[in-house]
């Protein structure tokens, strides 16, 4: 036996800068994606077939150059549904899997065509004949208003203090409105599910999901067989962003209909096209807001409407625009508020998560009431955000009544502040302006407060599955699942960490519904916070049971048994972990564990809009400065600081990745992406080539990421680090704000320039236009 | 005229010669790669040219020089690729082995998230890396500029660019450090056949040379003649149209050549914007801006001048700046050439100025006169790789008094073709070259153009920016501010 001596620390624990787990099968190729796994001898495609209206009653449908085409073994419709035609992930069975006799978005699945090739079935889908009759269709959110149309779920309100004395004691209000456009997710690998059939009634799928446990209920549930028939894996996804929490469940369920149909393999992937066209994104906004303030610029009283176009269905339109509200207030104190929720019904695809999940929306919407405020008292916005901070006696409590706790704004701000020299270059920008007659500079610095924790107090629970195995390797396995984030990577560390094991010995298997059952979403930003409690309450179970075994062993007490790196030490002796894993297992001691985490403290009663939904928050600041072509409305972003908030980093190289990632991809929202529809219902703008997400040439040209290293979770997170993926999503905020300023030199800044998102530059000219006439006219 | 002929076509992939005889004109290389050589590192994201997941490396022959060029798989086709030689990422570290450094700098520097974009990334970088070992931040974005990260923010990509020559030397990569070998082994697959491959539509051919080339097209005027294929690839792959027979020119090295005389410069109607570009930015600075923000990298190596003009869009990369230079396109049928001016080129929506059996052998500019005013200016919702909402082009002349004497203005994406504002035209024509004229020319563009709402641009958009444009070429040229923005270098 080996007596180890002990060395400082073990390779890739937490706190570290580890390499994600993949990076090297990302970089040669190797990485396997589900298009990538090789496919079992007679492996069918299958392809969808979608509405090419609006909305309309499918009067008939011919398939007969459909299955005459080459290749084509098949047609699959809602007739061939052996279970229930939904997929409706808020159980309103309002979400078909197939559309019957009517459809009610452009790009509705209503069959698909299974074939001995993917092209053969993607051409032939093309040649279905269906006669519609057209229904009227609406697919903006003001206009749905208008015309009447249902809200897909019940609305939140969200009511604190008095409005009517707030407006009646605040010496200025001001009404506005604001219209935020949605996203689309834009994955680098679309939407794909492999379905492979077994005995009996089981199968096995390999899916996109972020939300293994959910596809696995809705593939039961289409197939009319019990969740233990169905066993879902997901090894990783290239991207997920929230567009694969719900929307992935369709394409499984149609490759498992296939597969069970003709007893074969069937994979199932659309083209981009497709892909963009019949699956959901970002909610679309419109927010009305009044606001009452006094001169200083400290706000009295909020009350405001967000209005979201939800699409078809309900799916996760609630909890989304439920988030919205919840984050309306973003750091700021509202002393007298009331927000309510509209969640629209449309013609359109139905929208679902996106990373925030309605939060952006909701803090553009507030921080939009901040930019009209200083407009209108002709001050910086920056000294109207922390007028209104939360803090003081009395101004902690939210619209939703939880206690902000947590706050570390305050210090946020004063050191971003600082470190980008906010106020000079606020200066220089408005001398800059004075003397450039075309090309007009702006800066904004703007907040982030961010709940963690789904507002759906269910979802908030983990497993983890811990095996070590008696040649000392071990073998990790959680619910949640990898999309680039590199929770993998991350929970493999807490493991190490908790038997200060090398990373090396920790090998994380693909998430898969057979090892840990009844997971949620990996999503609002909780993959680590939960998975991670989960992994390390394995690790311990299974470290308690070696702890007794070595004190009973060794005949020493608990606590003179310690895990140190790579090593146990038993009181004065040190032996090697692997030796040990030996000795335990030849000793009969179980060395497999299934953890298990639940979220503490929240809960939340919707019907009163009264709780504590949030564990904790996250916080963070930017400041943007851009540069604006006013004859053209072209703009640069010249340089993004960033300060953000991860409490105690698990490994800080990948938390920057996330806030960069984060930050660009709020920024292209914000900006150049465009959803735009025709008016006969069509999304136009459904591929990349229309469809602008950021290039590395649209990033920052100085682009400064900090973590705030000082932080620390205040509440008991996994090594007290705090969530990463959704926060600094809102940070480039500051971007459009910037643009904003930009325009509204034009007119002096003495209107608020309202600029609507995205600020493309035809919306940026056209705001500048519309403020020079205002400037002319008034 | 009797060519030898060949029912096959051979090339080289990473480190192995295939030869294909059958193999459809409409199979792309990506689907290639990944469904009939189980090549999977090579991803699609998009199948339309734009996202960049599908980069492979080409290298290409001309004049006994090899040179490998980042393309997008998905709209390429494989029966353009004769004598070539194809790199995919599978290729570039053995398995165990140690990693390329281009793949070592991505992981290094956390470059990677989801890791599905990643080798596309890996290919355009070390595309980037054999020709520019030190690359600027400025020369690593244009190199990226068709290639889409949604994780990363892409900072972290620049840095491991950026860390590629720390890690790597360049002599000892296996492209370059055999060079010679395999340029042998290129050299030895052109046998100057005429390749005719596949019936129906599945047939494609690969003339022997240009009078092959149209003889094939004299007797075959239905045959769809693909150069590039950043356009067709899309019309097989989004919609799935039969274009055969195909009739591909890119092989051809005598429609790669630029001949430059006194007068200007005229190009092969095989020539890549990346080929021209050399002599592009040298003669016409002014296009600098607009040749860097055509498609991206990708899409610059395949597209060619002439089947940009060829293909007659409304709103052309190039069409409207070339107008402005009373740029003219040289056209032949059998063994007939004309020379027709490019703006009357294209006659409306989808017409153009073209025999059945003519096709365009060259592209010819006219040298700027040196008192020329020139300037082109592309509008796009972001700012790289997007088709313009609106292109304006502007060449004018000052005479000694202060007076407009000659005008040519184009624009694209106001009409159904690249067209001239003819109305804005006459009146700058003998008019003071002042601010009042320029406002009266402003006007005068709505009497040119009624433009179309869609998703790149609103009709009013496209009207104001174009009068704008006017504004901005009179104050680039009067004015002592700047008045465009200033494309900073990333720090």
């Amino acid at each position: 036996m080996n007596v180890m001596q002990p060395i400082d620390r073990i390779r890739g624990g937490v706190h570290e800068n580890e390499r994600h787990e993949s990076g090297h099968k990302h970089v040669t190729g190797t990485a396997e994606y589900i298009d990538d796994i090789p496919e079992p001898a007679g492996t069918l495609h299958a392809y969808l077939g979608l509405s090419q209206r609006a909305h309309a009653q499918i009067l008939s449908i011919d398939f007969e150059a459909v299955k005459s085409a080459p290749g084509v073994i098949g047609v699959l419709t809602a007739d061939d549904i052996t279970g229930e035609n939904d997929v409706s992930p808020a159980h309103k069975h309002d979400d078909p899997v197939f559309a019957t006799d009517k459809v009610e978005f452009h790009g509705q699945p209503i069959f698909a065509v299974i074939a001995e090739t993917r092209d053969e079935a993607r051409r032939a889908a093309a040649k279905v004949k269906i006669e519609y009759r057209d229904l009227p269709h609406v697919t903006d959110v003001l206009e749905a208003a208008a015309a009447n149309y249902p809200l897909v779920i019940d609305p939140l309100k969200l009511e604190r203090g008095d409005i009517a004395s707030g407006f009646a004691k605040a010496k200025n209000i001001l009404e506005g409105e604001m219209r935020i456009g949605g996203q689309d997710h834009f994955y680098l690998e679309g939407h794909i599910s492999f379905a492979i059939p077994g005995e009996d009634d089981e199968i096995l799928l390999y899916s996109s999901t972020q939300h293994p446990s959910e596809t696995q209920h809705m593939v039961g549930q289409v197939l009319g067989v019990a969740s233990n028939a169905v066993t879902i894996n997901v090894r990783r996804m290239g991207g997920a962003f929230g567009g694969k929490e719900t929307q992935a469940n369709l394409f499984a369920a149609v490759a498992a209909l296939a597969a069970k149909k003709y007893r074969r393999a069937v994979k199932i992937r659309p083209d981009r096209d497709d892909d963009m066209t019949a699956t959901g994104k970002r909610h679309d906004f419109h927010v009305g807001y009044k606001v009452g303030f006094d001169d200083d610029g400290r706000i009295e009283a909020v009350d405001a409407t967000f209005s979201a176009r939800c699409g078809f269905s309900a799916d996760l339109s609630g909890p989304v625009t439920d988030r919205a509200l919840f984050h309306a207030d973003n750091c700021y104190f509202y002393p007298h508020v009331r927000l309510r929720s509209r969640p629209l019904k449309t013609n359109t695809v139905s929208n679902t998560a996106f990373r925030g999940f309605g939060g952006p929306q909701g803090m553009v919407g507030g921080e939009r009431m901040i930019e009209d405020v200083a407009y209108a008292l002709g001050k910086d916005p920056l000294d109207i955000r922390k007028l209104n901070f939360y803090g003081g006696e009395g101004r902690n409590l939210t619209p939703y009544h939880q206690t902000v706790e947590d706050n570390i704004i305050g210090r946020i701000i004063e050191e971003l502040e600082t470190s980008c020299d906010y106020a000079a270059r606020r200066a220089d920008v408005l001398a800059f302006n004075r003397k450039s007659s075309v090309i007009k500079r702006g800066i904004a610095l703007t907040p982030v407060k961010f709940g963690i924790s789904f507002t759906k107090t269910e979802y908030n629970q983990a497993g983890a599955l811990v095996h070590v195995y008696a040649d000392g390797s071990i073998h990790l396995n959680h619910g949640g699942t990898e999309m680039g984030q590199g929770l993998y990577t991350k929970i493999a560390q807490v493991v190490a960490d908790e038997f200060q094991v090398d990373l090396n010995r920790i090998k994380v298997t693909a998430t898969t519904t057979g090892k840990v059952p009844n997971t949620s979403a990996t999503a609002a930003s909780s993959g680590t916070d939960l998975n991670g409690m989960a992994a390390a309450n394995a690790a311990q179970q299974i470290k308690a049971r070696l702890v007794a075994f070595a004190a009973e062993r060794w005949s020493v007490s608990e606590s003179d048994v310690a895990f140190e790196p790579n090593t146990i030490r038993i009181g004065a002796e040190r032996i090697a972990f692997s030796d040990f894993i030996k000795i335990a297992y030849g000793s009969r001691i179980q060395l497999s564990a299934a953890g298990f985490y639940k979220t503490p403290k929240i809960h939340w009663n919707r019907s009163e809009g009264r709780g504590r939904p949030f564990f904790y928050y996250a916080y963070g600041a930017s400041c943007s400065e851009v540069s604006v072509d006013t004859l053209t409305g072209e703009y640069q972003v010249d340089r993004s600081d960033v300060l953000h908030d991860v409490g105690k980093s698990l490994n800080p190289a990948l938390d920057i990745g996330q806030v960069e990632g984060a930050f660009v991809q709020g920024m292209g929202w914000l900006t150049t992406e465009e959803l735009w529809w025709d008016a006969k219902g069509r999304l136009r703008t459904h591929a990349p080539s229309t469809y602008k997400i950021p290039l590395a040439s649209d990033r920052p040209r100085i682009f400064n990421v900090k973590l705030a290293e000082w932080s620390v979770n205040r509440e008991d997170t996994i090594r007290r680090s705090k969530a990463v993926g959704e926060p600094p999503f809102m940070l480039p905020i500051s971007v459009l704000e910037a643009i904003s300023m930009a325009a509204a030199s034009v007119a002096e800044y003495r209107i608020a320039p309202r600029l609507d998102a995205p600020a493309t530059p035809e919306r940026v000219l056209l705001a500048i236009e519309r403020l020079r006439r205002a400037a002319r006219n008034g | 005229m009797t060519v030898q002929m060949r029912s096959s076509i051979r090339f080289l992939l990473n480190h192995r010669l295939v030869e294909l005889s059958a193999v459809s004109a409409v199979q792309t290389l990506l689907d290639f790669l990944r469904i009939d050589r189980n090549l999977r590192g090579t991803k699609e994201g998009c199948a339309e040219g734009d996202c960049g997941a599908c980069t492979v490396l080409v290298g290409r022959l001309l004049d006994g020089r090899l040179k490998y060029e980042s393309v997008n798989a998905c709209i390429r086709f494989v029966g353009s690729l004769d004598g070539c030689h194809i790199v995919t990422v599978d290729s570039l570290a053995v398995p165990g082995g140690p990693l390329h450094p281009v793949q070592q700098a991505m992981v290094d520097t956390h470059a990677s998230q989801c890791g599905f974009c990643t080798p596309g990334f890996v290919m355009s970088l070390y595309g980037l890396w054999m020709e520019n070992p030190k690359p600027s931040v400025t020369e690593i974005e244009k190199a990226l500029q068709g290639n889409l990260c949604r994780c990363t923010g892409y900072a972290a990509i620049i840095r491991a660019a950026e860390a590629v020559s720390v890690i790597g030397d360049l002599d000892k990569d296996p492209l370059v450090a055999e060079r010679a070998t395999i340029i042998q082994k290129l050299e030895a697959l052109k046998d100057g056949k005429r390749v005719e491959i596949g019936e129906g539509s599945e047939r494609f051919l690969l003339p022997a040379s240009v009078d092959d080339l149209a003889e094939i097209y004299e007797a075959e005027p239905k045959a769809r003649i693909v150069a590039g294929s950043t356009d067709v690839g899309l019309w097989v792959t989004k919609f799935m149209r039969d274009i055969a027979p195909v009739v591909h020119l890119s092989h051809l090295d005598e429609l790669r050549r630029i001949t430059v005389d006194e007068t200007g410069i005229a190009f092969g109607a095989g020539v890549s914007y990346t080929e021209s570009f050399p002599l592009i930015s040298k003669h016409f600075p002014q296009l600098i801006e607009l040749w860097n923000r055509i498609g991206g990298q990708q899409v610059r190596n395949m597209g060619t001048i002439g089947g940009n003009i060829a293909n007659g869009s409304p709103i052309g990369d190039t069409p409207p700046a070339l107008i402005a230079l009373s740029a003219s396109v040289v056209l032949r049928k059998g063994r007939v050439n004309r020379t027709v001016p490019l703006e009357s080129f294209f006659i409306e929506y989808g017409k153009q100025d073209r025999q059945p059996g003519e096709f365009v052998e060259a592209v010819r500019i006219p040298f700027l006169n040196e008192k020329a005013r020139y300037a082109v200016y592309k509008i796009t919702k972001r700012l790289d790789e997007d088709i313009s909402a609106v292109c304006g082009a502007f060449r004018l002349t000052i005479d000694g008094n202060g007076k407009v004497s000659d005008a040519v203005i184009a624009f694209g994406g106001m009409a159904g073709t690249p067209k001239r504002a003819d109305n804005v035209e006459a009146a700058l024509i003998g008019a003071e070259w002042t601010e009042a004229t320029i406002e009266i020319a402003m006007d005068a563009l709505g009497k040119d153009y009624t433009p179309l709402t869609d998703w790149r641009a609103s009709a009013d958009y496209r009207l104001l920016v174009a009068k704008n444009l006017l504004r901005r070429f009179y104050l680039e040229i009067e004015g002592d501010e700047p008045v465009r923005l200033d494309r900073k270098q990333a720090g």
